[in-house]
């Protein structure tokens, strides 16, 4: 599972920091969207104070329910959504900021794949020209970038003479999924988004993709930031998983430490949530009820204690942090329980 | 896991079900467009038919078997073929065939030109409207609204009469009044593909608004621009004729549809066939028109 981590020494010409440096570091991210008809002043808190670190060449998996903030803090981290604070650190340069590097400069090494596969190709554009775009804008020739393109086409598998002029509608979700990623990589990312990249996909297409991605990451040396719901499907694919509720990060991880030892309450549920194939290990009462709480006006201290069945007084009081965490072993979760001097009478034992 | 974790061993897809098929050539949008529509005969027929209105206006003088201006007291709506003039005469004993065929330079110019100006300025104001933001969509929107507040023709006639009569106010009032509805459909079409991700995955990829608009936004939005703009050249012409028949637009002798349609009315009892020729006229060509444009969006829509 963790072939990536022991994966060759990083190269690539536009490396800064070497290999300890982080690809990305992420630091009280914050975007909060004002709403209509809640009130005067109402937000919704879509991403609140999220703090990681990026490694390279590693996968960091993202997962948590819908609406807890994983498509926002996608689009933050390529400004196609302004934060309202925090900081972006790309290869040792803030993102944005006098002396780091501009916006523009970012998105030719961080590229992203969205999820809908339909809408994220303009459909009165043969696929080559579409993936043929990115380099186009960026200064290519017309004919080079055609050229890149078909290079890229073959490397997702797709004939370029036999795909290149077709039209979106004429491809299956899974071609179409490719045309994406083969868009993505046309730009020479070093990193790369994955948001729900194959979660609209049959099983089946899905292994494919899926392949697909970590044979790609292997030869084009990326670094994946891979956002999912399926929690399978981000064990499969990361080093590394973050489990996300209501706009914050509640537990950080190693993939294997985290899905066999969770440490957070939130991630304990969300992985005994999981169907299991074994008839005799089925459950009749989900072990999440409800919807989460509004983001409007999430529960004070810790925002999961509405849900969880070991919320005290001291849970309502303070919101718990996730803690330290120094490099990429390092497991740590946002719960009063994590935490041996919080006051909780579980305290420690998490 | 274990069992997921082999799938790293099938092989990669290699669409072998299309191993051996032709290769097509690789064409942009608008060469695909143009190839769909040179197989489509219907649409090449009716063009041909618009094609031959627009010479008949053009070599109006070459074609016309008398002066259309030339009256004659004694030969007032006469019928079909009396003394050589094919379709008789109308109310001034002028020849009706003739004024037809110079009539149809004035309306083609009235039907046409009012709408291409609408769909420049409206359209290009739909899409700066859709794709610019809230403040920009707000002023321009509402300020259209404001113009949707009168009924078109009681628009045009008070431009019209604020600025006086004649062909060239005429057009100018009759694109005020193409304008707003021109603009909200390009803003609407706008507006619709504004958010999808694909417009989003070329801002992730550096390109710059102008780009986007250029490459992603217009194709997508020129479709019902196009077949809104059709629908109103029969229309205009409509219009324009209305402006004339209240002493707005073109003025007598000058030989228009409108105008014809309108003085020959009142011998609708004396000469049903002369007086119909005029509407006749603005029938072809207004159905000409349409199902030109319908074929043309048909071919613009790569799914057809």
């Amino acid at each position: 599972m963790s072939t990536t981590l022991a994966a060759q020494p990083y190269v690539d010409a536009r490396d800064r920091g070497g290999a300890a440096q982080p690809m990305l570091i992420v630091r009280a991210l914050q975007r909060h969207f004002r709403v209509k008809g809640a009130g005067k002043g109402a937000v919704v808190r879509a991403v609140d104070g999220v703090s990681f670190t990026l490694f390279k060449g590693e996968t960091l998996g993202i997962v948590g329910e819908s609406g807890c903030g994983k498509s926002t803090l996608a689009r933050l981290l390529l400004h196609l959504i302004v934060p309202d604070s925090g900081e972006l650190v790309f290869d040792g340069e803030a993102v944005a900021a006098p002396r780091g590097i501009t916006v523009a400069a970012l998105r030719r090494q961080v590229q992203m794949v969205f999820q809908d596969s339909y809408a994220s190709l303009n459909p009165r554009m043969p696929i080559q020209d579409s993936v043929a775009f990115g380099p186009m804008m960026n200064g290519q020739s017309r004919p080079q970038a055609r050229r890149a393109a078909q290079d890229i086409l073959v490397k997702v598998g797709l004939r370029p003479d036999l795909f290149g002029p077709r039209y979106p509608h004429e491809l299956s979700g899974g071609q179409k999924q490719r045309v994406n990623i083969a868009r993505a990589l046309a730009m020479g990312p070093r990193m790369v988004i994955l948001d729900e990249a194959v979660s609209a996909l049959d099983k089946s297409v899905e292994a494919q993709v899926l392949n697909l991605l970590r044979a790609l990451k292997r030869t084009l040396n990326l670094t994946y930031l891979f956002i999912s719901h399926d929690l399978n499907v981000v064990r499969y694919i990361s080093d590394r998983v973050l489990v996300m509720y209501l706009g914050q990060v509640v537990e950080l991880g190693p993939a294997a430490g985290l899905f066999t030892t969770p440490r957070h309450p939130y991630t304990r549920a969300l992985l005994a949530s999981r169907l299991s194939m074994d008839a005799t290990r089925r459950i009749d009462t989900p072990p999440l009820i409800g919807d989460p709480p509004s983001p409007i006006n999430p529960p004070s201290g810790c925002r999961f204690r509405t849900r969880c069945a070991h919320a005290e007084a001291v849970c309502a009081d303070h919101m718990p942090t996730l803690g330290a965490w120094e490099d990429r072993t390092s497991h740590v979760a946002a719960c009063h329980m994590a935490d041996a001097t919080s006051g909780h009478s579980l305290a420690g034992t998490a | 896991m274990s069992k997921t974790a082999t799938l790293t061993d099938t092989p990669l897809p290699t669409d072998s079900e299309f191993e051996g098929a032709p290769a097509t050539p690789v064409r942009g949008y608008w060469q695909s467009v143009l190839v769909r529509l040179s197989r489509d005969w219907v649409t090449l027929a009716f063009g041909v038919v618009v094609l031959f209105i627009i010479c008949c206006a053009i070599f109006a003088p070459l074609i016309a078997p008398f002066d259309p201006y030339s009256q004659s007291i004694i030969g007032r709506l006469k019928p079909f073929g009396w003394r050589n003039h094919p379709w008789g005469t109308d109310e001034l004993g002028r020849d009706l065939m003739s004024r037809l065929i110079y009539g149809g330079r004035i309306s083609l110019v009235m039907g046409l030109a009012p709408v291409l100006v609408a769909t420049i300025v409206g359209g290009t104001l739909g899409v700066v409207g859709g794709f610019a933001g809230k403040i920009a969509n707000t002023a321009i929107m509402r300020t259209m609204d404001v113009f949707y507040a009168f009924p078109s023709i009681l628009l045009a006639v008070a431009i019209s009469g604020a600025m006086g009569g004649g062909i060239t106010n005429g057009i100018i009032s009759l694109s005020l009044v193409f304008i707003p509805a021109m603009c909200r459909v390009a803003e609407t079409a706008t507006a619709q593909i504004k958010n999808l991700d694909y417009i989003e995955a070329a801002r992730a990829s550096g390109a710059g608004t102008l780009a986007i608009v250029r490459h992603h936004v217009l194709g997508n939005v020129l479709g019902p621009v196009f077949i809104y703009a059709s629908s109103l050249v029969s229309v205009s012409i409509l219009l324009a004729s209305g402006l004339s028949f209240l002493g707005l637009g073109v003025q007598p002798p000058e030989p228009d549809w409108g105008l014809m349609l309108s003085t020959l009315r009142q011998s609708i009892y004396v000469d049903p066939l002369g007086c119909a020729m005029p509407g006749i006229a603005i029938f072809i060509t207004s159905i000409c028109f349409n199902l030109v444009s319908d074929g043309v969006r048909a071919a613009m829509d790569v799914r057809e």
